[in-house]
């Protein structure tokens, strides 16, 4: 792998426009990439999937280079009908397309990053795989008091034109004092056996409020990791809601600071799959001052040799007295090879903090389906019924009725 | 004040924090081949013993440190501890309570356990271990009526070796971890209990252990096998005399449950936890295991941990036999700069199987509390059930409470639930108790022993007593 690397490296470096300096901080990712490797079970973080054998298992070997020169054809047909909505398009990793047609012009401005490094810390060597290898990288910066019209959606597709190929992605959004972004990430592939590793920082000031979507729902056999950092100052809001579901393995990481009071981050998921897919949603709250609190709901229906992993962390500073943290993790088990392997762990230093976690797995509850097939329904409805019940208390948490609408109907949840 | 502080400021110095002058056999200081052969011969113990020791150690070669664990500690040198003494005048052992060392009698009395009246009074056959060896064993007579084996290991491997052969190093092989490979090689002394089959032990078993020659490593080894339809409850507990240096503690314990067997084994821990600023204390570094072998068979931790600098134990459950139960109570209470970082394990392999887990984690001044479990069900174990709870209670800034629990379940039969909170004490339940006549101090041990009350009231009766007053004494200094 370490050859392909290199090689792919310069490949990439010889496309792109930078800095001797630029260049040394990308072969320095590199090296440290090179030397870690992908993470594996050795790793705690990585205890209950271990990317390297699923890796190795799935793709085999990877190559790291994408020739960016030539443009892709969009392929209009997965745009989402029946919600005006602004675009970023990627296709096989290219950015396509960036358009904010419903918004005002001089509210929004989109920094093109690629020629200023700026790395991303998180110790995980995937995040050094990704500072090598990306070579578009733009900053969208929302303006002071400026609350977006339309929501944004980010449609990541994928084609039969790549093959075996690790893909990366980075965007910053810096959304500025009292404004406000709603962001979809819809994924769409039709390739396979391709790693996609995705990176999203986003800085919230003051008051400013984020609703942060991330859809899989498409059957595919690609592999994917994204991991989205938030930082939140003074009064902002976070909101996170998952659907994990398309892909043959998923990990989704959230790490949200609350630097500032009275901040506030929400994250909610859901799991629902079949067919050998392995799902994982990583969390890790850190309450760093006084009065910030964090709510987080995942739930989990799962099929046929399915496995969902839930690592849910809340940390709790010295100095954030007052924190509220709240955490659930509930699972269906639908069949004997399904697993649900569930981590909730607290860290706490303060006092005066109120944080709980809970964790329940379990199969489907026959005295439920029971009434329910006493009043006539077949078995196959009750439990579709009580499947969407379950599922349905989630879906509900989304605060945005538009985009609660767009989910219900892409899960099939009808009311 | 008056009175009370004065009670106050003796329990601050260290309750059990003396050490009897007694003339020690040690080892040579060090860790090596020569060493575990000394503590064999010693012993007179058989060749096959001698090859289970050199096994384990070959083993312990190759093993490393771990360092996951949340309390760091400095690392220990296990080439500067002594790994054997015993007192002198065990060369020629006693045959009775009365020849004994006068000095020593003298340290059990101080530590609350007159053997002979305990025995008498009591009803409890006490097996008292001081450092290494087994002094004196009591109420033999009773137990052996029943069949009831009840003695020193080191005894067990001269006059039972068919049952220590088969048992010892099944739950906790050779081959574990770290600091249990290290015990496997090196353990000097313990207790050994076998209930033979559809026998219930008329009474507590108890031993108490303590540690004291200094830079002593104590490395006890107990064994409890309760054959078919037994029941045994086994008590340990645990004082330590006063010393600034770090003292290493690293016992193994193994449980075997037959079919329809229960154990219920019970620990109050109270080792000198080290000063208010941290210096010295023990480092217990426990392994506790208990195999429910048979069908419908129980095996029961309740555990009160307040000693120790730094407590680094989970006492497991292996359910292997179908319709098996698990059950795991626990306080652990740190103050000053302790350090605690346990739980349970419960390993569901049978059919049927239950686990309970109730988890009660108290921590104060700077110390850090951590509460690490596995729950494991496979996918063989059809229709088991766990149930977890843990609870931290913090008191103050600098203290950390931590939850870390992994669950796995394999098996869609099968219903985990757990649940954990972290608080602190509420000022109004603190305003109500002072307004009815308590001083700050005392609501506080009223609120948290109702706190721990679903654990206290699994311990036994002498010992819930004990556990009770210790919850107070544990958390004295830490309001105001």
């Amino acid at each position: 792998m370490k050859e392909q690397l290199q090689k792919d490296f310069n490949n990439t470096i010889k496309d792109l426009n930078l800095s001797q300096r630029d260049i040394e901080i990308k072969r320095f990712c590199l090296d440290s990439f090179i030397n870690k490797g992908f993470p594996n079970r050795k790793e705690e973080d990585w205890k209950f999937s271990d990317l390297n054998q699923i890796i190795k298992k799935n793709i085999g070997e990877l190559s790291f280079y994408s020739d960016y020169t030539s443009t892709n054809k969009v392929d209009t047909s997965v745009f989402v009908d029946g919600l005006e909505h602004n675009k970023i398009v990627f296709v096989n990793g290219r950015i396509e397309k960036i358009d904010f047609d419903y918004e005002k012009k001089n509210q929004i401005e989109i920094i093109d990053q690629s020629e200023t490094i700026s790395k991303f810390d998180n110790n995980n060597s995937l995040s050094d795989l990704n500072n090598a290898f990306t070579n578009k990288s733009f900053k969208i910066l929302v303006k002071n008091g400026y609350k977006l019209v339309k929501p944004l959606i980010i449609y990541h597709t994928t084609n039969s034109k790549i093959w075996s190929k690790n893909i990366n992605f980075r965007l910053d959004f810096e959304l500025d004092k009292d404004s406000s972004l709603r962001v979809i990430d819809i994924f769409n592939d039709t390739s396979e056996k391709n790693f996609l590793n995705i990176f999203y920082n986003f800085e919230l000031r003051e008051n400013a409020v984020l609703k942060n979507y991330k859809i899989d729902k498409f059957e595919n056999r690609n592999i994917k990791y994204s991991f989205n950092n938030i930082e939140q100052h003074k009064n902002s809001v976070s909101e996170t809601f998952i659907l994990s579901s398309g892909s043959n393995f998923f990990k989704n990481e959230i790490n949200c600071n609350l630097k500032g009071e009275y901040a506030s981050a929400f994250v909610n998921g859901i799991f629902s799959l079949k067919n050998d897919k392995h799902h994982e949603i990583r969390t890790i709250i850190n309450h760093l001052t006084e009065n910030t609190k964090s709510y987080q709901l995942i739930k989990s229906v799962l099929e046929k040799n399915s496995k969902a992993v839930y690592q849910g962390k809340i940390f709790v500073d010295s100095e954030a007295q007052k924190t509220n943290g709240y955490q659930l993790s509930k699972a269906i088990l639908l069949n004997e090879e399904s697993e649900f392997n569930a981590k909730p762990e607290l860290e706490i230093y303060a006092d005066d903090v109120k944080c709980s976690h809970g964790s329940a797995s379990g199969s489907l509850n026959e005295d439920s389906i029971f009434y329910l097939m006493s009043r006539g329904l077949s078995y196959q409805q009750s439990r579709e019924l009580l499947i969407n019940g379950f599922l349905l208390d989630v879906v509900e948490k989304i605060t945005d009725s538009e985009i609660k609408n767009l989910i219900k109907n892409l899960i099939g949840i009808k009311e | 004040m008056d009175n009370r502080q004065k009670e106050i400021d003796n329990l601050k110095d260290y309750k059990y924090g003396f050490s009897t002058e007694i003339e020690n056999i040690q080892a040579p200081k060090g860790l090596n081949e020569d060493v575990i052969k000394f503590i064999s011969n010693i012993k007179k113990e058989p060749e096959w013993m001698l090859n289970f020791r050199l096994k384990a150690f070959e083993r312990f070669k190759v093993l490393k440190e771990p360092d996951w664990q949340k309390p760091k500690f400095p690392k220990i040198d296990y080439q500067d501890l002594y790994y054997y003494s015993a007192p002198k005048s065990m060369k020629d052992k006693p045959k009775s309570l009365d020849e004994l060392d006068p000095k020593l009698l003298e340290t059990y009395k101080k530590l609350g356990i007159p053997l002979q009246e305990q025995a008498r009074l009591n009803g409890i056959a006490v097996d008292a271990v001081f450092d290494s060896v087994s002094v004196a064993t009591t109420f033999k007579d009773e137990l052996t009526k029943q069949g009831i084996i009840f003695c020193p290991i080191s005894e067990a491997i001269q006059n039972h070796p068919e049952l220590v052969k088969k048992y010892l190093g099944s739950v906790i092989p050779t081959s574990d971890h770290f600091f249990a490979t290290l015990n496997s090689a090196v353990f000097t002394d313990g207790s050994f209990v076998y209930i033979p089959e559809g026998v219930r032990c008329p009474m507590e078993l108890s031993t108490y252990f303590r540690i004291n020659a200094s830079n002593t490593g104590q490395f006890e080894r107990t064994l409890i096998i309760a054959d078919k339809g037994s029941y045994v409850s086994y008590l340990e507990g645990c004082t330590a005399p006063m010393r600034d240096e770090n003292q290493l503690h690293a016992a193994n314990v193994e449980l075997i449950a037959l079919d329809d067997a229960e154990i219920k084994y019970s620990t109050v821990q109270n080792w000198y936890p080290g000063d208010k600023d941290g210096k010295g204390g023990i480092y217990n570094f426990v392994t506790k295991r208990g195999l429910c072998k048979g069908k419908n068979s129980k095996i029961s931790w309740t555990q009160v941990e307040t000693g120790s600098a730094i407590t680094w134990k989970y006492p497991s459950c292996i359910l292997k036999g179908d319709n098996s139960v698990g059950e795991f109570y626990s306080i652990a209470i740190t103050n000053n700069h302790q350090k605690a970082d346990t739980g349970t394990k419960m390993i569901h392999l049978g059919k049927n199987t239950k686990s309970k887990i109730i988890s009660k984690g108290i921590s104060a001044g700077n110390s850090d509390m951590t509460y690490r479990g596995l729950v494991d069900i496979s996918s063989k174990a059809k229709s088991s059930t766990n149930y977890t709870q843990c609870d931290s209670l913090l008191m103050g800034n600098k203290c950390g409470a931590h939850t870390v629990p992994y669950i796995k379940n394999k098996n869609s039969d099968s219903n985990i639930a757990h649940e954990a909170t972290t608080s602190k004490i509420s000022e109004e339940q603190l305003h109500y108790c002072q307004q009815r006549g308590l001083n700050a101090e005392q609501a506080v041990g009223l609120i948290v022993n109702g706190f721990c009350k679903e654990v206290l009231q699994q311990l036994p009766m002498e010992f819930a007593v004990e556990a009770q007053k210790l919850v107070g004494i544990s958390l004295e200094g830490s309001v105001g």
